[in-house]
């Protein structure tokens, strides 16, 4: 073989490892993608739960119906959920309705977190045991799920919410999912 | 202070590494033996200051010191001693930590072993190996220091994802590593070789084993993660084509073709350039594994980190490194196309060559697989992802020649075979595989097999029956006292081939004939599969050192017998860690019975599954026969020769090539 077309081959492995660069370049920049949470879309899972204040009466699933409702997983001995409290309140007052869960909670502490940090909700489970949340997929606390008014789940985040995706992303949400999934 | 005296040792292993860099290159360039003399002890330096410096961080961990974000975050008092050792590597800082402790192991190991190789190639590699060292110490001290102060200290520790707790995952990581890193000792040796233009078969002599060790480490790591992927997440398989599997998986199917190749470099001084290639592209591969799971470019469970920082960091060094080795090999490969023997089309080189293309045919096929869903992405083309059938379609078909080169290759002569000889070599396994065949025909004939089942188990077989009649027929020959020899190479390499061959029959019996369902059931409720019966007896809260979770109790019958009761659990982990399924698993020798809990249905009913796996311990008895296979080999005599013996290595004495023997006067 000639000296020149040795040159040429040894320049092929090169030119893709250049273009294995360029796209991995191109992926980075791009927008990592998320894994919704394959409940997304989906109708709510069931849900039948004692209340934290009032063990004799029951949150079904019923309270999703004919509203746009957060739910949001916490307990008093998550950290980060006390992070996450003042956005919780902070939608409460631009109109949005928040049902609790309070995961692997005693009552009684659970009870004074909310009147120590205030009360974002208009109803809060008591799930003792965290067994009722293994159906909504709930990975950790903070948890949060948006749940359109025929009880279909919209929307999921894990972790506690930041105030921009609070404004940004929930608030938005919920005042859209209001008028396209309206109750006549 | 801990953390401090942590962050000051890596800081002085960085400059331990950047002058083991220059004066091993410069020095070599240069020839000036004063610069090459500090090289050698720049490498243990190195070592010393690494290992001191992890050190620290473990000792962060055991005395769960939340003052260091990195600790605070990963590690818990909760957490047994055992686990806050191997915490340190449980996420992204520590276990860069760990790569470069690994990295520096192998670099002190080349430097021990080196003094007996020519000086300048010694140093180049020791430059080599330094250069890829300061990339990743840039790395850790730029984007991920572990020892960052957290102001003020956090009350209580974080967690370790709690489906790492697990002694398996505790040796996984470093073997893992061994063999990812370790390929860098192979790249280094190559683009030494290439730098100076010259590659021998002593040259191939001394990369053999570095590379082998690599292997072994590197099969060891992947037969652990498999292993641990059964047991442990829950819903069976031991293999799920995720990206990070992968990524481990490509560069043990270079490793493995690269093992072959050097072969032919070192007994027939053939494929020299494309043996070059095969270690760069390896070490390369390596390099993009951890480039895919540090950047979370490609979502999978393995992902540590989505820092596009650290991501864009990586992809640089990765950039650097494999563009830079590959140019010299374009400037440099073109010299070692003069020499190397000639062959016939019937002979050993032909068929590894074969092996070759097939290995890396199947490390393209992977490797396509795992990046297009990214090209598709990045070129908006939607998302998808690429799942196990089009890796079972594509890349099985591809391992079948494989299978039938593996049982021939070791019988056919160097240079020139004839079929003559391979016949009379062969004929023996050739028998006792029809042999074999007309037995399986005769007992397994009505019992439906799928074809697929029919053709694994025949090509296992004659694996298995051409590797393990080797060695035999050797014996016999040598009982004869004709000439032949046994070395613990061959032995090796038969033993890595039946390894090859176990496998091959545990994967194909375990995916084709094993079962699974789910089914819903009642405590009180009784299933029966695949001659088993199972009673789901009871379920009941359960609570262990840091989780909670139910707990279900199984009988399982067999033939009326109770033949094990076994308890699958399904853990929340507090403080705020995720739900791990602990599948019950029996068996343990030709069949496993595996039972896993699911979620509540209501009304008492629980989602179960079952699956009934035959011989699926032979998938990881084979990997682990591999492993023992390669290290065999690597007792061999040969390569302690080559250590130990350096007057009876013509090589850097005479017959350097002239650019070299200019290079060596001062």
């Amino acid at each position: 073989m000639k000296k020149k077309s040795r040159y040429l081959i040894g320049v092929i492995p090169l030119v893709l490892v250049a273009g294995l660069l360029v796209a991995l370049w191109a992926g980075l920049s791009h927008q990592p993608s998320i894994i919704p949470s394959p409940l997304i879309g989906r109708p709510a899972p069931p849900l039948t739960l004692p209340r934290l204040a009032h063990p004799d009466r029951q949150v079904t699933r019923l309270v999703f119906k004919n509203h746009v409702t957060l739910l949001n997983v916490w307990a008093s001995w998550c950290v980060s959920c006390q992070y996450e409290h003042s956005t919780l309140l902070w939608l409460q007052r631009h109109g949005v309705r928040i049902i609790g869960l309070d995961y692997k909670d005693h009552r009684i502490p659970a009870l004074a977190y909310l009147k120590k940090y205030g009360n974002p909700y208009v109803q809060v489970a008591y799930d003792r045991r965290g067994l009722a949340t293994i159906n909504w997929g709930v990975y950790g606390t903070p948890e949060t799920f948006v749940v359109g008014p025929h009880g279909h789940i919209r929307y999921k985040y894990v972790g506690p919410i930041p105030q921009p995706v609070a404004r940004r992303t929930i608030l938005p949400l919920v005042q859209r999912l209001r008028l396209d999934e309206s109750v006549s | 202070m801990i953390a401090e005296i942590g962050l000051y040792a890596l800081i002085l292993a960085f400059f331990m590494a950047a002058s083991q860099t220059f004066f091993g290159l410069a020095g070599a360039g240069t020839g000036r033996l004063r610069w090459m003399a500090i090289t050698r002890p720049a490498a243990f330096g190195q070592l010393f200051f690494m290992a001191l410096s992890y050190g620290c961080l473990t000792d962060l961990f055991v005395t769960s010191n939340y003052s260091v974000r990195y600790v605070a975050k990963y590690s818990n008092a909760l957490m047994p001693f055992f686990y806050r050792v191997a915490g340190v590597w449980g996420a992204h800082e520590g276990s860069m930590m760990l790569w470069m402790l690994v990295l520096a192991l192998w670099t002190g190991m080349v430097a021990v072993f080196s003094r007996k190789l020519p000086v300048v190639f010694a140093n180049r590699v020791l430059g080599v190996l330094g250069a890829i060292a300061c990339g990743f110490f840039l790395f850790t001290l730029i984007t991920s220091n572990p020892f960052v102060r957290l102001l003020p200290p956090a009350l209580h520790g974080g967690t370790l994802n709690p489906i790492l707790e697990d002694p398996l995952l505790v040796i996984h990581p470093p073997m893992l590593y061994m063999g990812y890193v370790g390929l860098s000792v192979a790249f280094a040796f190559a683009v030494a070789a290439l730098i100076g233009g010259r590659m021998d078969a002593a040259w191939a002599r001394w990369t053999r084993p570095w590379t082998l060790a690599a292997w072994i480490f590197l099969t060891v790591g992947i037969v652990l993660g498999s292993f641990w992927s059964y047991y442990e997440l829950g819903w069976g398989g031991w293999w799920f084509w995720d990206p990070v599997e992968n990524a481990s998986f490509m560069p043990w199917l270079i490793a493995t073709a690269l093992i072959h190749s050097l072969a032919v470099s070192e007994k027939r001084g053939a494929f020299k350039s494309w043996t070059a290639l095969l270690a760069i592209a390896g070490f390369s591969l390596s390099l993009l594994g951890t480039f895919l799971v540090r950047s979370g470019v490609l979502i999978s469970i393995h992902a540590f980190a989505m820092d596009p920082r650290r991501g864009m960091f990586i992809l640089v060094l990765l950039g650097v490194m494999s563009a830079l080795a590959l140019a010299v090999y374009v400037w440099r490969a073109p010299l070692l196309w003069e020499d190397g023997g000639g062959f016939r089309f019937l002979s050993r080189e032909t068929l590894i060559l074969f092996n070759n293309i097939l290995l890396v045919a199947g490390a393209a096929a992977v490797f396509i697989g795992t990046i297009y869903p990214l090209f598709i992405e990045v070129f908006g083309l939607g998302r998808l992802s690429v799942g196990p059938p089009y890796f079972d379609h594509v890349f099985i078909p591809i391992m079948f020649p494989l299978f039938i080169l593996i049982g021939i290759g070791p019988y056919l002569s160097w240079k020139s075979g004839s079929l003559r000889a391979l016949f009379r070599r062969l004929w023996i396994s050739a028998l006792l595989w029809l042999l074999v065949c007309l037995l399986l025909l005769l007992l397994a004939f009505d019992s439906h097999w799928p074809p697929m089942t029919w053709l694994g188990v025949l090509f296992g077989s004659w694996v298995l029956l051409t590797a393990f009649v080797e060695p035999i027929r050797r014996l016999w020959l040598r009982f004869r006292r004709e000439p032949v020899r046994l070395p613990n190479g061959v032995l090796g390499m038969s033993l890595a081939h039946f390894g090859v061959g176990v496998i091959i029959l545990g994967i194909t019996v375990s995916t084709t004939l094993g079962v699974w369902r789910d089914m819903p059931l009642k405590p009180g409720q009784s299933y029966r599969m695949a001659g088993f019966r199972y009673r789901f007896d009871a379920i009941g809260p359960a609570r262990g050192r840091n989780w909670t979770g139910v707990r279900a109790t199984f009988s399982i019958f067999h033939q009326g017998r109770l033949f094990a009761v076994v308890h699958p659990e399904k853990r929340h982990f507090f403080p705020d860690g995720g739900t791990t399924t602990n599948a019950a698993i029996v068996g343990g020798g030709l069949h496993d019975l595996f039972v896993s809990l699911g979620n509540p249905l209501g009304q008492g009913k629980w989602s179960l599954r079952f699956r009934y796996e035959p011989m699926v311990i032979f998938v990881w008895l084979g990997g682990l026969l591999m492993a023992l296979g390669g290290l065999l080999a690597l007792a061999d005599r040969r390569y302690r020769i080559a250590l130990e013996v350096r007057p009876y290595l013509p090589i850097e004495d005479s017959s350097n090539s002239p650019d070299q023997a200019e290079e060596e006067s001062p």
